[in-house]
């Protein structure tokens, strides 16, 4: 049975400075209301909302037609970047704010817990704010006498219970805070964020709360930043990208796009990729060069990302000099999934071509490094290209692409085991052996 | 399958949170099921105003007892304005007390919106409760007050002064009632206009101090020329103000044509303001 559905959710805000001006636009608004003409000042974005634009004039688009179901018992994690829709959403979806378009549906009572201690006031006593605090969240007073003393126990403030609680020490309040929000009988949880205080000892225990909450068929809405709490509590997590659910599913597929998500897929970065993530030193006025592709080929000049490691890769960067440049390197690296680089070339090793990058003239060029075979093992690998003009320019990209490697081991006849052969490089190396006695 | 759709087509949503909000919004029974909270509002409120101050409580009654000092050296033996033969103290002690009931509720109300944004914006709770709370605690400090009126009041009874309780002392409670509606009324009607246009918190302060010299506290009713009469009595404190002495002193120009124009008047901001509050209450996060 879905308890939470949200059906074509979008929500608008306004950029700027909201006050002055206003005034003008509401009367200019309601003239034209009068009139029965139409709104000068309406929501323009609205009649673009099929286009792909995020901002529009002086809208904001922080939502973008979101439909998500949430079933019974489900504790569904809420991962994205900052900036993505996540605090919105739940915003929404606590009632603090209401949706320009659309609308959700809930079954059963809502407690969120958009940040601790919401309502704590520092002249009460802890005991006091309790009180408070669970009055604030919809807890009555009888529900607050029966629930007090599990709170105070589950919290570990029991000897500072009746201090005022701005002499308590942060992590005492939001032991405190949590323990509260923890012991609401509702049906939906809405967690932000908020673990992200506490120490390693107070997580485990609301990690462990939790758990026990969507145990007794309760459902918990949870965002979080940390990978590793999502995908320890999460039956299903949904990621959020600029406004929009990108996926929806199991929790450990989810965490890696998300993770990998500035990698780029395949085994060609364009133009525009490169223009994204390119670092270092950039000339903006008269640049020198521009670096325009960067891609993966084999020996038949078929572009791909999974080799053989019985042949060559090439890696091809394609540039394009602006003007004329002298001494231009570059460099390519294979580096490991912490964009260390272990493996690498420049194009002044080769003495025969390195002349023509002394003096190179304007125009689109194509370099190729050729990695020989018989190199790597069985892992995954991700390439690093600096393209550079001493003292002047310096592009750096860093795992731009991604590629595998199939290594089967030397021996044909042995079975190495698979795991045992991704090492980063497995050249094939001279044995020998003599007896010695 | 099947069971699915039904499920999904199942009208027996507890909840629709939803864009358009009407314009009379109000859930009287959210705001009964909170309850607990008003009271925890109220409490709140209270105990803290006067925590670790030694004089505590006591600072309810210094400052209507000071004012009253004030005015009358000031308004009584300076001024020398007519007080309609009741003695001077008296009738500016009772302006005071319903006055400071009237002011403090109002700039309390006033500013709902803006000074509670934090907590606001955190968790959802019927946004009313917060003015009502406000109205309920200020009735505490009006009570305290009102005592260290009577005690004087006593005082100059027994002395022989020219003061007559009247019949209208028993509508005391209808004033408090109808004083608490105009405060809680005019409040979240200017607090829902402050989140969007903040010269309002400025014009607050000094409107109230105005307003009290449009208000008979420093001088009673009949001392309104004829021609300024009718657009006085709008006013609609004058009626709660004037009547409050009558009730106590006997003495008064107001009449019954004043009384209704002033209830008018406060059930139409009233009015007003619930309605402005529950359309902006949705979306003011948005723009405070």
């Amino acid at each position: 049975m879905n308890v939470i559905q949200i059906e074509n959710l979008w929500k608008e805000y306004r950029l700027g400075v909201i006050g002055h001006g206003t005034l003008t636009h509401d009367l200019q608004s309601w003239w034209a209301r009068v009139r029965g003409k139409e709104d000068p000042n309406g929501m323009i974005a609205l009649a673009l909302k099929g286009q792909e634009q995020q901002i529009d004039g002086d809208h904001f688009w922080a939502l973008r037609d979101i439909n998500l179901k949430i079933s019974q018992g489900e504790v569904v994690g809420v991962i994205g970047r900052n900036g993505a829709g996540k605090s919105t959403l739940l915003k929404i979806l606590s009632r603090v704010t209401a949706p320009s378009q659309g609308n959700i549906k809930v079954r059963g009572r809502t407690a969120s817990l958009l940040e601790v201690g919401t309502g704590f006031h520092p002249e009460l006593t802890g005991r006091e704010n309790v009180f408070l605090n669970g009055a604030i969240l919809g807890m009555s007073k009888q529900e607050m006498k029966t629930k007090f003393d599990e709170i105070v126990d589950f919290s570990d403030i029991a000897a500072f219970i009746d201090t005022p609680v701005k002499r308590y020490s942060s992590g005492m309040y939001v032991r405190l805070a949590f323990a509260v929000a923890a012991h609401l009988e509702t049906e939906i949880l809405v967690v932000d964020e908020v673990l992200a205080v506490g120490d390693v000892v107070f997580q485990q225990k609301c990690l462990g709360k939790m758990k026990d909450i969507s145990g007794a068929g309760r459902t918990v809405l949870f965002v979080s930043h940390s990978m590793s709490s999502v995908k320890n509590l999460c039956s299903r997590v949904v990621l959020v990208d600029h406004g929009q659910v990108v996926m929806d599913g199991d929790p450990e597929i989810v965490v890696a796009k998300y993770l990998d998500r500035n990698l780029v897929e395949g085994s060609i970065a364009t133009e525009s990729h490169i223009a994204n993530r390119v670092e270092g030193v950039i000339k903006k006025d008269f640049p020198y060069f521009k670096i325009s592709e960067v891609r993966l080929e084999d020996l038949e000049g078929e572009t791909k990302s999974l080799f053989q490691a019985t042949e060559p890769i090439i890696i091809c960067v394609s540039f394009d000099c602006l003007q004329k440049i002298n001494d231009l390197r570059v460099l390519v690296a294979i580096a490991n999934e912490n964009g260390e680089r272990i493996y690498g070339s420049q194009n002044t090793d080769d003495c025969n071509i390195a002349e023509i990058f002394y003096e190179i003239e304007s125009g689109r060029y194509q370099t190729k490094c050729v990695f020989p075979a018989n190199i790597f093992g069985n892992s995954k690998y991700y390439v690093n290209v600096d393209v550079f003009c001493p003292k002047k320019e310096h592009h750096i990209l860093t795992k731009i692409l991604e590629f595998n490697v199939d290594f089967q081991g030397y021996n044909s006849a042995i079975q190495y085991g698979g795991n045992n052969l991704a090492f980063f490089m497995w050249p094939k190396l001279s044995w020998s052996v003599s007896r010695i006695n | 399958m099947s069971k699915e759709k039904l499920s999904s087509d199942d009208q027996s949503w507890d909840m629709v949170i939803q864009p358009k909000t009407g314009w009379f919004d109000i859930d009287i029974k959210e705001l009964w099921r909170y309850r607990d909270l008003i009271g925890m509002f109220v409490k709140r409120d209270f105990v803290t105003f006067y925590k670790q101050t030694i004089l505590g409580p006591l600072w309810y009654i210094i400052q209507p007892l000071f004012t009253t000092v004030v005015f009358t050296i000031i308004f009584g033996r300076v001024a020398k304005i007519s007080t309609d033969g009741l003695p001077p103290f008296l009738f500016y002690m009772a302006g005071n007390v319903i006055w400071g009931y009237f002011a403090a509720t109002l700039n309390a109300t006033s500013g709902t919106f803006n000074t509670n944004a934090a907590i606001f914006g955190k968790v959802y709770f019927p946004r009313l409760t917060v003015p009502l709370a406000t109205v309920i605690v200020n009735f505490l400090q009006f009570f305290i007050q009102f005592f260290l009126f009577l005690g004087f009041y006593l005082y100059f009874f027994i002395k022989g002064a020219t003061i007559v309780p009247t019949i209208w002392i028993i509508g005391l409670p209808v004033l408090l009632l109808q004083m608490a509606l105009l405060s809680f009324g005019l409040g979240i009607l200017l607090s829902s206009l402050t989140t969007k246009y903040k010269d309002l918190k400025f014009a607050m302060g000094f409107l109230v101090q105005l307003w009290m010299y449009c208000t008979p506290i420093v001088y009673p009713l009949s001392q309104i020329p004829e021609w300024l009469l009718p657009y006085y009595v709008l006013n609609p404190m004058v009626a709660i103000v004037e009547i409050f002495r009558y009730g106590f002193f006997g003495t008064s120009a107001i009449t019954l044509s004043h009384i209704c124009i002033s209830w008018s008047v406060t059930l139409l901001l009233v009015f007003f303001g619930i309605l402005l509050f529950s359309r902006i209450e949705k979306t003011f996060m948005d723009t405070v």
